[in-house]
């Protein structure tokens, strides 16, 4: 095995954590304002 | 008269090579449709600029000196220099897309994240055949399933292949009615793909589809600020298309701006199809691994889904799962299809689409990502 596929392993790891990460943050805060503004709207 | 003769007795078989592969690539835009805006200039392209002694390339003539070519400079300009035309692009796309059945069902988005382990997963196998990483990182990019996104990293990461990953992003793109069904066949069962879904999409405000875009950018940006240039500029788009007071600009972006780039980003990017360069086994492997990356891709975002109706009351069709991928809208269709094809009363079409939209926000964060980590893994 060659470093680079253990670097790949690692990338693969922190990568897909930030992807998690960024689109967590924006389901919560796409909930958040889909209740903000539809009590608004109310 | 040796000058009349020069061009025939120039050519290469690899040349020759090149002229079929551009010969294809034309066929397939102009008789099966297959990404014709994208495929047909390139196919050209790579025609002409495997003409021995092109003036399309820069030459040094005798007793004159360098002569500039004007796809050469098209490339260094629009895409070496500050990778503009891909960038560009993606002020179009973000004023293409409608966020609204994502934004009615935000639980979408984590589908989107799940199918880019195919991008991942790819990068691994091509390490395991000799790549370094950041050819490697390059090709497995193609599994982000955007042409733009894969020229971008391919480029910035300095990989030499960019030619043959934009070849394969295309021409997989193009063929993801064909990749799509296979893969999903592969890991579901008849009874899973004929479970039906509720559409209940909650209402969303003109507020949240303005407020989404910024928000979008914002966390983006702090987590992964290399990606701050793919999604800045496709939020751009978006927020010129949702803010209501630029409709002019908005069609604009929609269609002049993104014709334009687009005929020229094909022809620009067959500078790197020149035989020398195009003619080799790792084009080979590319076009497998790119293959591989969207079989990857379906087959994450299908097991996902299956792994979320584990925890949850109303059931999941594990094929939206697969609709994660940036191909929009050709992944939603084919689960659309798919859905129909197991059950007549399954409409599956907004939740798929939803995904598919999810899909392009998270192909660009991806390839932000990528850019970020690679040079910390070095």
């Amino acid at each position: 095995m060659n470093s680079n596929f253990y670097s790949s392993l690692e990338l693969m790891g922190k990568g897909m954590l930030a992807i998690f990460v960024v689109i967590i943050a924006i389901y919560a805060v796409v909930s958040l304002l889909l209740n903000i503004t539809k009590e608004n709207e109310q | 008269m040796d000058f009349l003769i020069e061009g025939f007795i120039s050519i290469t078989w690899q040349q020759v090579l090149m002229y079929i592969i551009g010969g294809t690539l034309i066929y397939l835009a102009i008789r099966k449709n297959l990404e014709p805006a994208l495929l047909l200039p390139m196919g050209f392209g790579a025609i002409l600029v495997n003409i021995p002694f092109s003036g399309v390339l820069d030459q040094t003539l005798t007793g004159i000196g360098e002569v500039q070519g004007i796809i050469d400079w098209l490339f260094r300009v629009g895409i070496e220099a500050s990778e503009a035309m891909p960038i560009l692009l993606f002020i179009g796309i973000g004023a293409m897309i409608d966020f609204g059945p994502l934004l009615a069902n935000p639980r979408l988005l984590l589908f989107g994240a799940a199918a880019q382990f195919g991008i991942f997963a790819t990068i691994t196998v091509a390490t395991l055949l000799g790549f370094s990483l950041t050819d490697a990182a390059s090709i497995g990019i193609i599994g982000a399933a955007d042409g733009p996104t894969s020229i971008l990293v391919s480029h910035v990461l300095g990989s030499n292949y960019i030619g043959p990953i934009a070849v394969a992003a295309y021409s997989y793109m193009a063929l993801v009615p064909i990749i799509q069904p296979f893969a999903i066949r592969m890991c579901t069962t008849k009874k899973e793909r004929a479970i039906r879904m509720k559409y209940n999409p909650k209402s969303v405000s003109k507020t949240t589809k303005i407020l989404f875009p910024i928000v979008v950018t914002i966390i983006a940006g702090l987590v992964a600020p290399a990606s701050i240039a793919l999604v800045g500029f496709l939020m751009f788009g978006n927020l010129i298309r949702e803010c209501g007071v630029l409709n002019s600009l908005s069609e604009t972006a929609q269609n002049a701006l993104a014709n334009l780039i687009t005929l020229l980003l094909g022809i620009t990017i067959s500078a790197s199809m020149q035989a020398d360069k195009f003619v080799t086994l790792e084009t080979f492997l590319i076009m497998g691994l790119g293959l591989l990356a969207f079989v990857f891709d379906t087959i994450a975002g299908v097991m996902f889904a299956k792994f979320l109706n584990l925890f949850s009351k109303e059931k999941v069709n594990p094929m939206v799962g697969a609709a994660g991928i940036s191909a929009f809208p050709m992944s939603a269709r084919v689960i659309q299809k798919m859905g129909l094809q197991e059950d007549n009363q399954n409409h599956l079409l907004m939740h798929a689409i939803g995904a598919n939209v999810s899909g392009q926000i998270a192909s660009v964060i991806a390839g932000g990502v990528i850019i970020n980590l690679i040079p910390k893994l070095l």
